[in-house]
Formats: C-alpha cells, sequence, structure tokens
C-alpha cells in the first residue's frame, strides 16, 4: 500500500510552521479557512469550494490590499493543501467507519 | 499564470533546467513544472513527495488506474490542464486512449472493473461534496474494492484535490496535446519526483 501519512503530516508542518513571507497566523487561517478578512477571504473561499472561478481580479484585490505576490503563493498554497487534507481526514474516517461494521 | 513570480521568479538553477527542458522535449516548460519548481523547499519539494507516492508507490492499483484517479477527480473538480495531462498519463499507461475517454464521459457505462468504477464514484463525490460517508464507503468495498485499495485512491485524491486548486488558482495555461503527450511520455517514465 502507498504510504503517505508522513509525507502529508510534512507538508502540513513545513507549510504552516517554516519559514515563510505570510505570518503563520495568516497561513493557517487560510489552511483553515477561517478567520480571514476581506479580500483575502473571498479568495481562500474560492480557493477551498470553487478554484475554478477565482478570477483576475480576485488576485489583484488582495494585491491591492499590500500582500506581496510570495505571500499570495504561500497563502493560497495553505488553503488547498487545508481543504484537500479535511476531504482525505473524512474519506479516511469513513473508510474506518465502514471498516469496522464490515 | 496569474501570479509573476510562479512564471518568472525562478532561481538560476530551475531557469537553467527549464532550458534543458525546452531543448530535450522540444516543448516549453508546463506551469505544473513552474509551480513546483519555485520556492520548491516550501510547497514543490514537500508536495512531489505525496504526488510520487501516491501514483508510483506501492499499490494494488496499477499506474493507469491512478492516473486515470488523477484524471477524474480534476474533471470532478473542472481542471482543463489536469484533465488533459492526466487522460494522456492514463491512456499512455494502458495503450488505450478509448477507455480513458468513455470513463470521463460516462462512468456508470465505461470499460473497467467494477472496484475501479465504484473507487471513481467515491472520489467524484469527496471531490464535490467535500465529504463522504460510511454509506459510500461501504459501496466502494461491497464493490469488490479492498480497504487498502480505497486508502491508495484518497491519497491520490488528496494528491489531485492540492494541485487541481492550485492549477485553477493560480491559472495554468493550457498547452496543446504534443505538450501533454511529452509530458506523458516523462512522468511514465520519471514519476514525479
Amino acid at each position: 500500500m502507498a504510504d503517505i501519512t508522513e509525507a502529508r503530516k510534512a507538508i502540513v508542518a513545513r507549510i504552516l510552521e517554516g519559514e515563510g513571507k505570510a505570518s503563520r497566523e495568516q497561513r493557517k487561517a487560510a489552511f483553515d479557512n477561517a478567520g480571514l478578512s476581506e479580500p483575502l477571504r473571498t479568495l481562500i473561499e474560492k480557493v477551498a469550494k470553487s478554484a475554478r472561478t477565482v478570477t483576475d481580479q480576485d488576485v489583484a484585490a488582495v494585491r491591492a490590499a499590500g500582500l506581496s505576490e510570495d505571500q499570495i503563493f504561500e497563502i493560497v498554497v495553505c488553503g488547498a493543501v487545508g481543504q484537500a487534507t479535511r476531504q482525505n481526514e473524512r474519506g479516511l474516517a469513513a473508510l474506518a467507519a465502514a471498516a469496522e461494521r464490515v | 499564470m496569474r501570479l509573476a513570480v510562479l512564471d518568472k521568479g525562478h532561481s538560476v538553477g530551475a531557469k537553467l533546467m527549464f532550458g534543458m527542458i525546452r531543448v530535450f522535449s522540444g516543448q516549453r516548460v508546463v506551469d505544473a513544472v513552474k509551480l513546483v519548481m519555485y520556492r520548491p523547499e516550501f510547497y514543490g519539494n514537500p508536495m512531489k513527495r505525496i504526488t510520487h507516492e501516491a501514483m508510483r508507490g506501492p499499490s494494488s492499483w496499477s499506474v493507469g488506474d491512478r492516473e486515470l484517479m488523477a484524471a477524474y477527480v480534476s474533471k470532478v473538480n473542472g481542471t482543463e490542464f489536469c484533465i488533459k495531462a492526466h487522460s494522456a498519463v492514463a491512456g499512455r499507461a494502458y495503450r488505450d486512449d478509448a477507455r480513458v475517454t468513455a470513463t470521463l464521459a460516462d462512468l456508470d457505462t465505461a470499460p473497467i472493473s467494477e472496484p475501479l468504477r465504484a473507487t471513481l464514484r467515491m472520489l467524484g463525490k469527496l471531490a464535490r461534496e467535500f465529504t463522504v460517508d460510511a454509506g459510500d464507503m461501504r459501496a466502494v468495498l461491497a464493490a469488490g474494492a479492498s480497504r487498502a485499495q480505497i486508502e491508495d485512491a484518497l491519497a491520490v485524491a488528496l494528491a489531485f484535490n492540492v494541485t487541481d486548486r492550485l492549477a485553477d488558482a493560480f491559472n495554468f495555461a493550457v498547452p496543446g496535446p504534443k505538450a501533454f503527450a511529452a509530458g506523458a511520455k516523462f512522468l511514465l517514465a520519471r514519476g514525479y519526483r
């Protein structure tokens, strides 16, 4: 079986706790898609729930609010990894629940 | 690419590598490569560990099956770059493009095994609704997929639920079929490391 457990922990630790240009608070809020203020809130909500609807304007608004491209890069990565990680955890939990009753 | 740093902000070493890729493949470097090569210690390197293990690590799913899962999850997410990239790899791995096309067109009638069909259905729901329940998993187990196979499939979905989001958020350019054919050849030979 493929085993990504350690690799998954490693990327989450790296993007949330390692060195970055965005603050750790901002990276964590993007990962959780919770507690962000506009215009980041809109951008990260889209990254998490409907990334194909992200527009140039969404990114321009975040830039206009004073974030650098490196900060936007990090925060968007955190938003994407956070949502995908939650989905992975929900899948694994559903599988564990199903396997118990088989 | 929506961020200029992801397009042009790479290290000298990365830019040299892009030049080599252009020379050897005859293709411009695709945005997926530019993303993982930008500040790789932040995202690209730790992400490649996940993607390579999920796509090429030990599994009773074939490489073609896992590439088909990547294409299918990307289809549900609506990410054109990744649909085309991983359809090309799956078709090449299977030596059967028609199976890939049929699966993306209509999962219910596609010429694939029942465990794979049920697994793709579950991955589709997870991508679409962001969650699945024990009943969904019991259906996949009942179709004949093992618990280990479902865990492997969830690992593929993790990789592509990240990658699809970034491809769309950063607006990856979608090149022509020749670029995807060259990419598929490379990814089958070398994997995602």
